[in-house]
């Protein structure tokens, strides 16, 4: 029998007071002490509190996320390690990760979406893979907001100097402006990572008698609950006395530990290896035992620390930065040194794994924290808590919104408005902040559908996305959720790659609340629908509730990142038209759906109506031709149409890239028998407008009769001097590409680079 | 023509210049940034990336790297010297290269495709290109604004040591095509033997058409193709 833990000097007594503070309801504590068979130590409480939070327990989600299809042919490593993994083809394993950095953005813009671009890497290299790619998904209040600037500036900066340091080349992203954000910005970070299918390695803590490294940066006292604090609401002042709770980035260190990490899983001297992320020492090393079922004992005097007279529950709750966890084969503590001293690096012998089957830590050899491994990770209570549409959200979406098709003013002036909004212009003053060409393999950069890199040595690329239209999940968040699946299979299959698989992050308001309740089943539930019919299961991810402030709760957003194999990149296909004289055709068909579109928040100042419906078949059917024409090489170009409806897309057909040159000129003709608003600003799914050399138009159509996918010559592409002609039943628009340059090009720029910012809201 | 690609901790680019070392039919190695031998290289490139973390300024710790006085000694002996973005930096900071780079004008790290104009073919790095060619490559920093004394700046144009310069795609070099706010749009300087060459943008990033560029081959070309080589090493 070994001795139980004792309280410790010093350590408040726990109280029910004290369990309420660490987020813990009297039922859960009641189930610690019979898990326990006694009252918890102070050590013990945090322990679980961390463990047992939202972040770490998925308390409040695990239930309806076991709806959610998880596995296919190609899907190598599902939800519940560090990241998913797919097979890539060529003997190639693609890992692939999404997460949160909501609430430390919130607080301190920089470092906190700074440290998610860093636990998001190291997620991904701990599985074996070099991480080759990121993307982001951003969601922002309006920008006319300064503190709303505040925020975009210095997570844009924060992500960027992060990425551009370690050497991870930005592919892609999204980035929506709505005041359903301004509180409560959503930061979330993907990354991408190949290796060898036989280098894959997993978090687990194998073999008794095997040695517990902590290696990398020290630990220190900041992020102490982190956790537990992304488990929290945010209230007015939150963003000054949450500090401490936000962690320091270090990306110099992170790209050490990265080649060490990479070296040492390669050496053979180290079983398992895993990032101290969330909950730090606390859930890398329960997480580790749970997995394999084994036990860890650690000494807490033995983790090198930043400052004196850290308690060991500070030193197992802290979520210092760039650090590891690492299962070093038993006598191999020495050849793991040394690999990361030439990185210039610490690794200290922390513990061993034991038969015990506990997470058990002891200081200066006497007993702290002492629990069952397993309880800790899986035993966490979960709940299915009632939901019920919200009255506002009920009135808005059922609203009549035909009033306010015919636009306040002339078309003309709607278009620019339209295609100069921030959440449809160019991302180009963002994206030019990140390195995309760093490591000499991007394919694609970002202002496409989708990034694309390729796998070195082989014909093969990966296409990468991120989508989810926020005003489309709130209006309706199963229909939006299925909508922003969907949307994201499309981006990826207009290069001519195959969807294979997603990540998600599903950010949204407080669980106890039955309308956001509602809106996470009602997510889920799309989600599943479509990741079904789609053949794109769902890897891993990321569930980050309470993003709210004051009690308003931001837009539902379930962020879709979509990764798709291109087999052979000479295939590759860019949304600009090429050629003057090709042919323009729209595959798919206008329904016109205006319910929760960019023009009637931009015009009328109005989130409501009905989100697109999606068809799933039909939009199956469409991805499988686009894949099928790219594969032909008959299409010259090809781009999905979203956010902003064919304004958007023609615009961007048009333009092309920046730096590009001046781009082409179309005319096009648009016959369908509704409004021109909601011709041109329809968000209806299942569209992409594709443009080919004008004898070809045969052989696409025929290919897209094959599919059953409506397809229709709507145009062609003319000169670079040409304006953008839209001509239609009732009206016509006539647009110099100079204003629509303007416009696209200069929105972000005109108001980020010309106006001020305020750190307090 | 064998060529060393240092490598620091922090380096980034490093396998991207040994990459386009090889396509250029040369063969490259690596060497540690705690080594004190260049082997038998016969050339040295300085890759780009954040070579100690770049947190004081960057390149102001690498230049106390061992290496780089074994790099210091070979460039003095005549041996060919590319720096690129970092390796520039690192350069001027060992004073291998007279001036220093600013944070760009913008304030803002910047990453995108610019143009260069080729001032002078007859170094070791541009002799496949010729005088006046306009050459396209992405760029990728945040310290990248060329800054000189008045009297540095006169030498190196009157001694014609400006080898790169910012231009728009004809050719010219106007101040909208100047990214960073280099003074006299430099993107690109040698030393005064011209055996040294420092430039912010990215040759290593576009040797292939599935780039988008294949103008940074020349460059590689150039360098691999250097027959002296040798002698200098000896």
């Amino acid at each position: 029998m070994i001795d139980s833990p004792l309280p410790r000097p010093g350590d408040p007594p726990v109280t029910a007071a004290l369990v309420e503070e660490h987020g813990l309801s009297p039922e859960e504590y009641a189930r610690i002490v019979r898990i326990l068979g006694r009252e918890a130590t102070f050590t013990e409480l945090g322990v679980f509190s961390a463990m047992w939070s939202e972040h770490c327990g998925y308390k409040n989600s695990k239930r309806l996320l076991r709806l959610l299809p998880t596995e296919a042919p190609w899907v190598i490593q599902g939800p519940g390690e560090n990241a998913g993994v797919i097979d890539a083809g060529d003997g190639y394993a693609l890992a692939f990760k999404i997460e949160s950095h909501n609430h430390p953005s919130a607080v301190e813009p920089y470092q906190g979406a700074a440290t998610g671009i860093g636990g998001i890497l190291r997620d991904v290299f701990t599985m074996g893979a070099r991480p080759v790619a990121t993307l982001n998904s951003l969601h922002f209040g309006d920008l006319d907001h300064p503190h709303v600037r505040y925020l975009f500036g210095g997570v844009v900066r924060g992500i960027g100097d992060y990425g551009n340091c370690v050497g991870i080349p930005s592919t892609g992203g999204e980035v929506q402006f709505d005041r359903g954000y301004r509180d409560n910005p959503i930061v979330n970070a993907m990354c991408l990572g190949l290796m060898r299918r036989e280098d894959l390695i997993r978090g687990t803590a194998e073999g008794v008698g095997n040695t517990l490294m902590a290696v990398g940066a020290r630990t220190g006292r900041d992020g102490i609950h982190g956790a537990t604090f992304a488990s929290e609401e945010l209230s007015e002042g939150d963003d000054v006395s949450s500090r401490p709770q936000v962690q320091v980035g270090d990306p110099f260190t992170e790209k050490l530990l990265l080649e060490a990490s990479l070296e040492l899983i390669a050496s053979g001297h180290i079983v398992g290896i895993q990032d101290m992320g969330a909950a730090g020492l606390t859930s890398s090393g329960a997480e580790m035992a749970g997995r394999s079922g084994t036990g860890v004992e650690m000494e807490v005097a033995q983790v090198p620390v930043r400052e004196e007279g850290m308690t060991p529950y500070e030193i197992l709750l802290s979520e210092s930065q760039e650090r590891m966890l690492v299962v070093a084969a038993a006598g191999r503590e020495e050849a793991v040194r040394e690999i990361l001293e030439k990185w210039e690096l610490e690794a200290a012998t922390i513990g061993r794994v034991t038969a015990s089957g506990a997470f058990r830590v002891l200081e200066n050899g006497a007993p702290v924290a002492d629990i069952p491994a397993l309880p800790l990770t899986e035993g966490c209570p979960t709940y299915e808590r009632p939901g019920e549409e919200g009255e506002e959200v009920r009135a808005l979406r059922t609203m009549d919104i035909s009033p306010h098709v015919k636009p306040p003013g002339a078309l003309e002036d709607a278009f620019l408005q339209v295609t100069g909004s921030p959440t449809v212009a160019s991302k180009q003053w963002v994206y030019e902040q990140y390195d995309t060409t760093v490591r000499a393999n991007s394919i694609e950069r970002p202002g496409g559908d989708a990034g694309v890199i390729r796998i070195p040595g082989t014909r093969r690329g990966i296409a990468a996305t991120t989508d989810c239209n926020g005003r489309h999940t709130w209006l309706n968040p199963r229909v939006g959720a299925m909508g922003a699946v969907a949307e994201a299979a499309r981006n990826v299959a207009c290069t001519g790659a195959v969807p294979r698989a997603i990540t998600n992050c599903l950010n949204f308001g407080s669980p106890l609340k039955p309308q956001i309740m509602h809106q996470f089943r009602e997510a889920v539930l799309g989600m599943r629908d479509a990741c079904a019919f789609l053949e794109t299961p769902v890897t891993g991810g990321n569930v980050s509730f309470y993003n709210e402030t004051d009690g308003k709760a931001v837009y539902p957003t379930p962020v879709i990142g979509m990764v798709g194999v291109l087999d052979d990149l000479e295939k590759l296909v860019r949304h600009p038209f090429r050629n003057d004289g090709d042919a323009i055709l729209l595959l798919g068909n206008n329904t016109g759906e205006l319910g929760g579109s960019e023009y009637l928040y931009v015009l009328h100042d109005l989130v409501a109506g009905e989100p697109p419906p999606v068809d799933l078949a039909a939009e199956r059917q469409l991805q499988r031709c686009i894949v099928a024409l790219a594969t032909e090489g008959r299409v010259r170009s090809a781009h999905d149409v979203s956010s902003g409806g064919l304004a958007v897309t023609l615009t961007e057909c048009c333009l092309g890239r920046p730096r590009a040159g001046g781009g082409l000129g179309a005319t096009v003709r648009l016959d369908d028998p509704i409004p021109a608003t909601a011709l041109l600003f329809g968000e209806d799914h299942g569209r992409i407008v594709v443009s080919c050399a004008p004898g070809d138009a045969g052989a696409v159509a025929r290919t897209a009769a094959g599919f059953g996918v409506p397809c229709a010559r709507i145009g062609a592409v003319t000169t670079p001097s040409s304006p953008l002609v839209i001509e239609m039943a009732q009206e016509s628009l006539r647009i110099p590409l100079a204003a629509l340059r303007a416009q696209h090009f200069g929105a972000i720029p005109g108001i980020m680079n010309r106006t001020g910012t305020s750190q307090t809201g | 023509m064998r060529v060393a690609v240092i490598t620091f901790p922090g380096s980034n680019c490093d396998q991207d210049c040994h990459r386009s070392v090889e396509i250029a039919g040369g063969s490259a190695s690596y060497i540690w940034h705690r080594e004190q031998s260049l082997g038998n290289a016969e050339a040295v490139i300085v890759p780009g990336g954040f070579a100690h973390g770049d947190y004081l300024r960057p390149g102001a710790i690498a230049r106390f790297s061992p290496i780089m006085e074994t790099v210091a000694r070979f460039a003095r002996r005549g041996g060919f010297v590319l720096g690129i973005c970092n390796g520039f930096q690192v350069l001027c900071e060992a004073g291998l290269l007279p001036g220093a780079l600013l944070r760009n004008a913008s304030l803002r790290f910047q990453s995108h495709d610019c143009h260069l104009r080729v001032e002078r073919a007859d170094t070791p790095f541009t002799s496949a290109c010729h005088r006046g060619q306009v050459l396209r490559m992405p760029l990728s920093h945040a310290d990248g604004n060329y800054y000189a004394d008045p009297e540095t700046l006169a030498a190196l144009e009157s001694e014609g040591r400006v080898v790169f310069r910012y231009c728009d795609p004809r050719g010219d070099a106007t101040v909208e095509s100047n990214p960073n706010g280099s003074l006299m749009g430099i993107a690109g300087i040698a030393n005064r033997r011209g055996n040294v060459l420092g430039m912010m943008p990215h040759p290593d990033r576009a040797i292939e058409a599935a780039l988008g560029s294949v103008d940074g081959l020349p460059l590689f070309e150039s360098l691999v193709g250097q027959t002296h080589a040798a002698e200098v090493v000896r």
